[in-house]
């Protein structure tokens, strides 16, 4: 009866684990595909972001110095922003698309602190361009957007587009005391854009000769559609690099991740073979 | 004997420092700093050029280094640049902006810019007698406006070419 007893036990308990083994061993084998096919992603995404941000690169170039041109005219008048003015409106650039690692989120996390820090005095407008920016800050601040675009990000950015936001951000009519132009260049840089009132108040533009109200106007919207241009270049060749640098730590990250599942695969394979030897061999000790 | 060099040095430091304040008020005389680029190409940057002639909407005007501070919107036309070794380039710009700072600074920013060699005569033509089509067909205000622009811009382009 002992006998019986204690070899039921015997025979009991190595067939639980055989079979918990056993479970494991297909959720381990199973998880290991699946690791694999997202390593072989990243992988090859990281490839194409490293293609993107070469070409990125080289049509930022010429886009820097394009850049710095327009913003030479500003530099030079010295005109400064008041901040405590109350009416703002601020500029973000982001894309659409994501697994970029932190371009997004502290583009956001810079303009929510600003917004913030300006909360009870100044009333601030969001033109937010990109999908994840919108995302991102429509949970808190959905009252302040005032424009915001989206279907950017899958092809290199050109005039075009930015002539496009330029245009809306004129029609829409906001009447702006203090603006600024949020985007990315490895890190969050804020650029200050002038409506054509403050410019014709500025003491230095008496300097210049010969100047109308129309040319002045031309000029700051010619001058707003290159700024917001230099900062779409600018933002998608920091988006591609960063994109490169996230999924290269995730590739590296599913590496590591095989190995540890191969090792876990193979110890319980051992495990419930020598399992079945085991219970084979003490079955055929009790018959 | 060391006062002697003393003196010789301080002689050397101080022709050194004339030297550089004759070098730079012979810079500020004749140096203008030109960038002129398009979103797509950058032709100058800061560089040290003779003279640009730029045609604008308040008329075609050259500017030389220390030209007063001023700010032009552009017009189709060509843009010529007349270097430092004598040789002039010339470029066909659509629209844009030039602004001309008080250090001499001249930033001519231009929409589309391309080299004069760039432009082909045929689709000059082309584009000229399909404009004017669309300019006697055009049903509303805003495409005739439309119409009108792009037909200045084909004819600015044929001049340019011919010259």
């Amino acid at each position: 009866m002992e006998a019986i007893m204690s070899r039921s036990v015997v025979l009991f308990t190595p067939q639980l684990t055989q079979v918990r083994g056993m479970a494991t061993l297909k959720d381990i084998r199973l998880r290991l595909k699946s690791v694999t096919n997202i390593q072989k992603i990243t992988k090859s995404m990281k490839m194409v972001s490293a293609a993107k941000y070469a070409r990125a690169e080289r049509e930022l170039r010429p886009a820097r110095s394009y850049g710095a041109g327009a913003k030479a005219f500003f530099e030079s008048t010295e005109l400064e922003q008041d901040k405590t003015q109350p009416n703002q409106m601020m500029v973000v650039m982001s894309s659409d698309r994501g697994l970029c690692g932190g371009v997004h989120s502290g583009i956001c996390r810079e303009l929510r602190n600003k917004m913030n820090e300006n909360k009870g005095s100044v009333e601030t407008k969001l033109v937010v361009v990109g999908d994840k920016a919108r995302g991102i800050l429509q949970r808190t601040f959905r009252e302040n957007f005032l424009l915001s675009f989206n279907e950017y990000g899958r092809k290199p950015p050109v005039f075009a587009d930015a002539a496009l936001v330029a245009n809306a951000i004129l029609d829409v009519d906001y009447k702006f005391d203090v603006a600024s132009l949020y985007y990315n260049t490895f890190r969050v840089t804020e650029l200050p854009l002038f409506s054509q009132e403050h410019l014709a108040k500025a003491e230095k533009i008496t300097t210049y000769d010969s100047i109308d109200e129309d040319v002045l106007r031309c000029y700051n919207e010619y001058a707003l559609a290159s700024l917001i241009y230099f900062a779409m270049k600018e933002g998608a060749c920091s988006e591609q690099s960063s994109r490169m640098t996230a999924m290269d730590a995730a590739s590296k990250n599913a590496g590591e991740m095989i190995e540890k599942l191969q090792m876990t695969y193979n110890r319980t394979r051992q495990a419930v073979i020598t399992r079945e030897l085991i219970e084979i061999i003490s079955g055929a000790a009790a018959l | 004997m060391a006062g002697l060099l003393k003196n010789g040095i301080r002689a050397a430091t101080l022709a050194r420092q004339c030297s550089r304040l004759a070098v730079s008020q012979q810079r500020s005389y004749s140096e203008m700093s030109f960038t002129f680029a398009s979103p797509a190409n950058v032709y100058y940057t800061a560089a040290n050029v003779k003279q640009v002639d730029v045609p604008s909407f308040s008329g075609s005007f050259g500017i030389l280094p220390n030209h007063v501070p001023s700010l032009a919107v552009l017009k189709p036309g060509v843009v010529t640049v007349f270097e430092e070794d004598g040789s002039n380039k010339k470029f066909f710009v659509s629209s844009g902006s030039i602004s001309i700072n008080e250090d001499s600074s001249v930033q001519v920013l231009a929409e589309e810019a391309h080299p004069l060699e760039n432009l082909d005569a045929q689709a000059v033509r082309e584009g000229i007698s399909k404009a004017t089509q669309e300019v006697n067909a055009a049903a509303s205000e805003k495409a005739k406006a439309e119409a009108q622009i792009a037909l200045e811009c084909y004819e600015a382009l044929q001049k340019a070419l011919e010259n």
